[in-house]
């Protein structure tokens, strides 16, 4: 049975957890060093992205974590986790640190506050029309070549909102917040 | 089963939606929502770990401590606070008082608090939270009232408490009363829930749905006299999925340790030695008050 990780800090946890078990996935919860036992991947969920790299400091999960994905572990980073795992934060904390791993220029916040939040229908390469949750969401400004881009928005201006750079997915939107298991699964069967 | 009205429609782009306020109190999960009176302090919130920050101009303990009437902040304390961290800003609204809440959307807050903590302007009406595009959060005591609060267009409910005394003792009361009458309804006939709705004065077909699934339709979270890192464990072993920390922080003797303790509390609420580690010579918690004692229950406002 496959067996991933959903970091566990903080953040819509619960549904990147049923999302996955609804797949037939065994799911770790991950709060602490020796969670990352033994795991195939790791999805790391929406939340406030200061929060938990404020958390995955104190928690010591910065280290294990930064030497997995350089050792190309499959992660899922989805709105905040996006944040996390992009190599440059605009509009961010001067402060603020991600493990720098995906090669995207993200900016916090870039489609605005929780008033302009919004659902948008998206296609996306491989899966088809789906539909988007975008939540206070970080914009991607820039990708690299290696970078590949699975589905894009025409909102001022055209940008990615699903990238894939090798075991890397980062998503500006949250599929886990509907019962479309499509993005998901294409992130377990790529194991 | 809850109506759900569309605040604006633009091409295919949909805001306002019930999935998209509800989305965001769930991002909140397992995180500390801080009252601020100040850009330093919500500066201090954010270096901590605090998921969102709520800008206020009094914290409860000083509200209860002076009196009169406690209304919406100024919007230039709010502005302030928005320009100065990168997390959700929420702001209170007085029950009922529409027209703040009116205000408070216009300033583009990430969340209005209709607060018992600030005097109501309607004794017998909450806002009708449908009619806005920006989330609201409610208090509650029972289920009942969360029940009617959420079809009110609530998307997050979170236990009254009793703000502002450092005393956890009536969260802990609520948050059980709302746990008890959810199990409840869980394992009740589908015969009984007519005269259980009516019991509960909550609409019918939300006690269906909680018969059902067990659980409330939005998050439910911890408010109300939360002031030490145990006392957020505690809260979160009882079923709450966030907390908000009124006065229990900058009350203390040592705020950003206090404030980083209960984060981490909050995070790792089911490892005591982790919660014992992060308790540790934190200093003075808020000197609090015995309910008891109290002039004003709060947590009566509110119907």
């Amino acid at each position: 049975m496959t067996r991933v990780g959903v970091l566990a800090l903080q953040g819509d946890v619960r549904e990147h957890q049923a999302m996955l078990e609804s797949l037939d996935v065994e799911v770790v919860r991950v709060k602490r060093p020796h969670d990352l036992d033994d795991l195939q991947g790791i999805v790391f969920p929406g939340g406030e992205s200061t929060a938990m790299a404020h958390l995955l400091k104190s928690s010591e999960l910065r280290e294990p974590l930064s030497e997995l994905i350089v050792s190309g572990f499959p992660v899922l980073g989805t709105c905040a986790g996006l944040i996390l795992l992009s190599n440059e934060i605009l509009d961010g904390r001067a402060d603020q640190w991600s493990f720098g791993a995906l090669d995207v220029a993200v900016r916090r916040n870039g489609y605005g506050r929780q008033i302009a939040s919004f659902e948008v229908s998206v296609e996306v390469s491989g899966v088809g029309e789906y539909e988007a949750v975008f939540i206070r969401a970080p914009r991607i400004e820039r990708v690299a070549a290696s970078t590949t881009v699975l589905a894009t928005l025409d909102r001022e201006g055209d940008h990615p909102v699903l990238v894939r750079q090798g075991n890397l997915w980062g998503c500006s939107f949250h599929p886990e917040l509907t019962s479309d298991t499509r993005i998901h699964d294409a992130f377990i069967q790529s194991f | 089963m809850i109506p759900v009205r569309l605040s604006a429609m633009t091409n295919s782009t949909q805001t306002g939606s019930t999935l998209v306020k509800r989305g965001l109190a769930d991002m909140l999960r397992g995180g500390v929502i801080m009252d601020v009176v100040n850009p330093e302090q919500a500066k201090i919130a954010e270096d901590s770990g605090a998921v969102a920050v709520m800008a206020l101009e009094r914290v409860p303990f000083d509200i209860r401590r002076d009196g009169g009437v406690a209304r919406m902040s100024d919007p230039k304390m709010i502005q302030e606070i928005q320009a100065t961290v990168t997390i959700p800003v929420m702001a209170k609204a007085r029950i009922g008082h529409f027209a703040e809440a009116q205000i408070l959307q216009s300033l583009d807050v990430d969340y209005i608090d209709e607060s018992e903590v600030l005097t109501p302007a309607d004794e017998a009406n909450h806002i009708d939270k449908w009619a806005f595009t920006v989330p609201f959060v409610c208090g509650a005591t029972n289920l009942g009232e969360a029940l009617r609060r959420i079809s009110e267009g609530a998307c997050m409910i979170r236990s009254k408490g009793e703000a502002g005394t450092g005393n956890v003792v009536e969260a802990v009361r609520h948050l059980r009363t709302i746990n008890q009458q959810i199990r409840r309804l869980h394992t009740a006939d589908a015969s009984e829930l007519f005269s259980l709705a009516k019991d509960l004065q909550a609409p019918l077909p939300l006690v269906q749905e909680i018969a059902e699934t067990g659980q409330l339709p939005v998050p439910l979270f911890c408010a109300g006299g939360i002031s030490t890192p145990a006392d957020a464990a505690l809260v979160l072993q009882l079923g709450a999925q966030a907390v908000f920390v009124g006065s229990g922080i900058f009350k203390s003797q040592d705020p950003i340790r206090m404030a980083s303790a209960i984060v981490e509390a909050t995070t790792h609420y089911q490892d005591a030695s982790i919660v014992a580690k992060v308790s540790t010579g934190l200093g003075e918690a808020m000197k609090g008050w015995e309910t008891a004692t109290l002039e004003t229950r709060l947590a009566e406002r509110g119907w």
